[in-house]
């Protein structure tokens, strides 16, 4: 039932891997310059290690912005996506699936009630425009830089194709990398929230977490398209759409990459902020665009000649029309998948305003007349909720998420059974002894867990939001969210 | 990657090679011509027959460069034009074994009065295959050149052009010479002069395989 579930993201993953595979080796296959399996087998081994190692940096805005909570929902909403990008293909028209399946994920909150954060919709949307924005920059500067060294470095034609040939195997993996890294979030995202899979460890050396299982098997399902049917689009891509040369294709190619990849990684991200230097967003973004922006840099480092408008048009466009129709399907979708197999595709989250939940909104500020009528009363959904919330003219939605993340009920026992098994190397002996000290606790809000541990020890306690604070609260952000998937009260 | 590299270092030999051995026929027909001139009769069969091996080992190199480039699909962008451009060039030394040949065979009988002439219609004609051999060296190394040497080609094969005009001129003004001979003479003028016709039809082609080298 889980591989069924998840069939509808492998899906994905096999038509990402099909098309997109093509922007990293198109050229290079095209033009004959690499061997098809060669490049097959480059861009396989490295979507993977991309999408398992650095994957989960992308996904988490996919979160923000929708955290698909059930496995029948997320079926929907990737199946919606995947549906989006095949029939939008057969049309010819310009598809990402970026932002098909934002759009689908939009369509699950609209479904589901749930609100969606118009803080990372914003950066998500802003992220597009930037994509090709970037890749065109990153393809002038290298073009000048390209050009320069082969009008004075005096290398022979021959010697320029056997390096050319090896950098466009070097970049096709980095782009592979980049790929993976950045459009596993795509094929696998909406599966986070109720990833199936569990933590386990390789011999006490590697621990294997459950979201990295999930992306090597999104992975893997990228590499079969690649493998199945990308040799067709690699030789359109070579011959037809795009003719570049494969010094051009070389500089295109690490422009996108180089995009996707800082769009996708936190390492890169942190160092960037540690060293004073301006960060991109984590989000996943259309390799076909990153393509298309670098050319667009080439041309307009050739002086602004032969640029095809009428695709920047289709871009343009596409940035609409996608998200809108895969919205729509995916409403659809989830609307059948609900109504007619009869299947949960999101859970209902019921909210309560005891009065420990009225003091903490009292002290982040929410205005004590709300507060009054809120107290005591329970909304079986957070439609519900954002219905009142809508009634009384409760517009801030910083205000909003307040009030649905105190009053949102989640069961949490700290079971000794789940505590033995734990994954002790991710916690440090104090947040350790801290949690044993729990043992047997139940607590009806994640808060509650939150003001627990962190009175006990400073270990769990955010430190201030600083800039060298990021990655310490984002490690202990991720540690609290493995507690309470752990630990969370499972209804049957 | 270390193969690649080697594989193409071999081919870039052979390539030059093939390059010496224009640039070298083109200075051995200018002394068997000048040898023919002055009658040395030995000195330019010995000439003619070092032509004639190098352009046997010219049509060797190219044939195995082609298949190279073919059998390992190198440089598949501009596999078609350095195809042209080799084949083209080893056409100037075809006509210069052809021109050297048609003197061993039809012995015509030059007037020493035209000594100067023909000798001055060899040297220029020889200079445009000098540049040609320039123009195709920095067609692989060294594109921003090429045009420059491409320029001197045009004006060497100008420069022929007019001479032979000259020569022909003076040839056919002749009073003492009958008409059969006149023609005679003026073959060979043309002969020479095809030369950089053909080393200028070379670098036609090369100034488009430029253009598109450029990235």
């Amino acid at each position: 039932m889980i591989l069924f579930f998840l069939s509808s993201g492998l899906f994905l993953g096999w038509s990402l891997g099909a098309n997109d595979a093509a922007n990293v080796f198109g050229t290079a296959v095209g033009t004959k310059m690499v061997r098809f399996k060669t490049a097959a087998l480059i861009a396989s081994i490295f979507i993977v290690l991309g999408a398992v190692l650095e994957g989960s940096g992308a996904t988490k805005i996919l979160g923000e912005l929708g955290a698909v909570d059930a496995l029948p929902g997320a079926f929907a909403v990737a199946f919606a996506a995947a549906f989006t990008v095949t029939m939008m293909t057969r049309l010819r028209l310009t598809v990402s699936t970026s932002q098909a399946i934002v759009g689908a994920i939009i369509g699950w909150n609209i479904f589901s009630g749930n609100p969606t954060d118009l803080t990372s919709l914003t950066k998500i949307v802003l992220t597009w425009v930037l994509n090709p924005v970037i890749a065109a920059l990153f393809a002038m500067v290298l073009y000048w830089i390209i050009k320069f060294i082969m009008d004075n470095a005096r290398i022979h034609l021959l010697t320029m194709d056997a390096l050319t040939r090896l950098g466009l195997i070097v970049v096709g993996a980095f782009g592979a990398y980049s790929l993976g890294a950045n459009n596993i979030a795509n094929v696998m995202g909406v599966f986070v929230p109720s990833s199936p899979f569990h933590e386990f460890t390789v011999g006490n050396l590697v621990t294997i977490t459950s979201v990295q299982q999930l992306f090597l098997i999104g992975g893997l399902a990228i590499s079969l398209g690649v493998f199945t049917y990308s040799y067709k689009v690699m030789k359109t891509v070579g011959r037809d759409l795009f003719r570049l040369s494969p010094v051009t294709a070389f500089i295109v190619v690490l422009s996108h990459s180089l995009v996707l990849y800082l769009f996708a990684s936190q390492g890169l991200r942190d160092w960037l902020l540690t060293h004073n230097l301006p960060a991109l967003p984590l989000v996943p973004v259309s390799s076909s665009q990153a393509i298309v922006g670098g050319i667009l840099g080439i041309a307009i480092a050739k002086g602004g000649r032969n640029i095809q408008w009428n695709i920047l048009a289709r871009i343009f466009s596409g940035w609409v029309t996608t998200p809108v129709i895969a919205g729509l399907i995916s409403f659809i979708f989830l609307f059948f998948v609900q109504n007619v197999f009869d299947q949960h595709v999101y859970h209902e989250t019921v909210h309560v305003f005891p009065d420990p939940v009225i003091e903490r909104l009292e002290d982040e500020g929410i205005d004590e007349v709300y507060l009054g009528i809120f107290a005591g009363s329970e909304f079986g959904n957070v439609r519900r909720l954002n219905r009142l919330m809508n009634e009384l003219g409760i517009r801030d939605e910083e205000e909003r998420a307040l009030i649905r993340y105190y009053s949102g009920m989640k069961e949490i026992e700290i079971s000794q059974i789940i505590l033995r098994q734990l994954d002790r190397s991710l916690f440090t002996p104090s947040q350790l002894q801290t949690l044993n000290a729990l043992k047997g606790m139940t607590f009806q809000f994640e808060w509650q867990l939150y003001e627990a541990l962190s009175n006990m020890s400073e270990e769990w306690q955010y430190r201030e939001e600083i800039e060298e604070n990021l990655e310490y609260n984002q490690e202990l952000r991720k540690r609290y969210d493995f507690l309470i998937s752990e630990f969370a009260v499972k209804i049957q | 990657m270390a193969v690649g590299l080697k594989i193409s270092r071999v081919i870039e030999n052979q390539i030059d090679e093939f390059l010496d051995l224009v640039s070298e026929s083109g200075l051995i027909f200018k002394k068997a011509v000048d040898n023919y001139l002055k009658e040395s009769q030995d000195e330019f069969e010995s000439r003619l027959g070092r032509v004639i091996d190098y352009e046997r080992k010219a049509d060797e190199l190219r044939t195995g460069v082609e298949k190279e480039l073919y059998l390992r699909t190198l440089i598949p962008e501009n596999r078609g034009d350095v195809l042209a451009i080799l084949e083209n060039t080893d056409n100037v030394i075809d006509t210069m074994k052809h021109t050297l040949q048609l003197f061993e065979i039809e012995k015509p009988d030059i007037p020493s009065k035209f000594d100067v002439l023909f000798n001055e219609v060899t040297d220029v004609s020889i200079q445009s295959v000098e540049w040609l051999v320039r123009s195709v060296r920095a067609f692989f190394k060294d594109i921003k050149s090429v045009n420059d040497h491409i320029h001197k080609v045009g004006f060497y094969e100008q420069e022929t052009d007019d001479i032979a005009v000259k020569l022909k001129s003076m040839i056919f003004s002749d009073e003492e010479l009958d008409l059969s001979r006149k023609i005679h003479l003026r073959y060979f003028a043309a002969g020479i002069e095809s030369i950089s016709d053909c080393a200028e039809s070379v670098t036609d082609r090369l100034a488009i395989y430029t253009i598109k080298r450029m990235i």
